[in-house]
């Protein structure tokens, strides 16, 4: 079983909730999805509308369990002030660390991440570092006390899928004991049965589901690719060759000529 | 005093967090605060004395990814 700290978890897909049409299809996708883990985040909020009260009482109506970001990011400061807001508004020492580097392809500021994660790990946070495939960065977030990383597949919302995977190969065999899973990138379902067949241990994912035609199918599809993936690297993947083998028996073939 | 609230300048009569919130309209609500930059732990803020020209952060929960 999938286990994040000492939570143990059946479904290897967590899913965000932003860009969905409407709240209901966030609804629905989350339950089609199967789902245990959604992140959110924190925002201003108008002392007028007080939309963020509305949309809480939705999430906290799914019965999942939230992983709350630093999304947006740029300082360690930043990250390390919005984890502690949300510690306290979420009820829940779980940080999806973000320090975002740069604009255009939001990569992790990887210095920044780890200062940002060796500062709350200290703090009794449980850290789910977003860091790239980089093994060096991923042994320092290690030491610094994450015991999950969240390693990107290419740049968020990008959907191009699992970008470097001789990387994210290395990873895996790196870290066999520290549960990994690919966030960011991931575009169509067998994107996920891809990471999970790798080994990796589970996926996160959101625009691939909310900016779908239709979320809420669209969150059943991950959830068998998943499945799929999962069953697929505990069966045992044979090995790529580079000639053809024939799979039916030769011996015994006629001779017909 | 005026103080900046999520970057938009308020008059506000309220000496403390706690009544500022009140008076802003977050009476009850679940949110997050910050005042320049610190985190203002919800059991802190009838201590907390706010100042002409503070920057007041009030956050809530929002769809993430």
């Amino acid at each position: 079983m999938l286990r994040f700290y000492d939570v143990e978890l059946r479904s290897r897909l967590l899913l965000g909730t932003a860009r969905y049409p409407s709240p209901s299809i966030l609804t629905e996708a989350v339950k089609a999805s199967g789902a245990q883990v959604v992140t959110v985040s924190l925002r201003r909020e108008s002392g007028g509308e007080r939309a963020g009260q509305g949309f809480w009482s939705i999430i906290r109506d799914l019965g999942a369990r939230v992983l709350p970001n630093t999304a947006g990011c740029h300082s360690v400061k930043e990250a390390v002030t919005t984890a502690h807001m949300g510690r306290e508004v979420f009820g829940t020492s779980w940080v999806k660390l973000e320090v975002i580097g740069e604009d255009e392809t939001l990569q992790p500021d990887v210095f920044g991440l780890v200062e940002a994660a060796r500062i709350l790990c200290k703090e009794g946070f449980e850290v789910f570092p977003y860091t790239t495939e980089d093994l060096i960065v991923a042994e320092r977030l290690v030491e610094a006390g994450c015991r999950v990383l969240m390693p990107w597949g290419s740049p968020i919302g990008s959907g191009r899928g699992l970008n470097n995977l001789f990387g994210l190969k290395a990873l895996r065999a790196r870290f066999p004991d520290v549960p990994l899973v690919v966030d960011a990138g991931i575009g169509v379902p067998s994107h996920a049965a891809q990471a999970l067949e790798l080994g990796f241990d589970a996926v996160l994912i959101n625009t691939a589901v909310s900016q779908a035609r239709d979320p809420v199918a669209m969150a059943g599809a991950f959830a068998e690719a998943v499945a799929a993936g999962r069953a697929a690297y505990e069966a045992g993947p044979m090995e790529p060759r580079d000639l053809a083998v024939p799979s039916t028996p030769v011996i015994g073939k006629a001779f017909l000529r | 005093m005026r103080i900046l609230v999520n970057g938009a300048s308020r008059e506000i009569g309220a000496a403390d967090l706690a009544s500022a919130l009140d008076e802003l309209g977050y009476g009850g609500a679940i949110v997050a605060t910050a005042v320049n930059g610190e985190f203002v732990p919800a059991a802190d803020r009838r201590s907390a004395r706010l100042a002409d020209g503070d920057r007041l952060e009030v956050l809530a929960p929002m769809q993430g990814g």
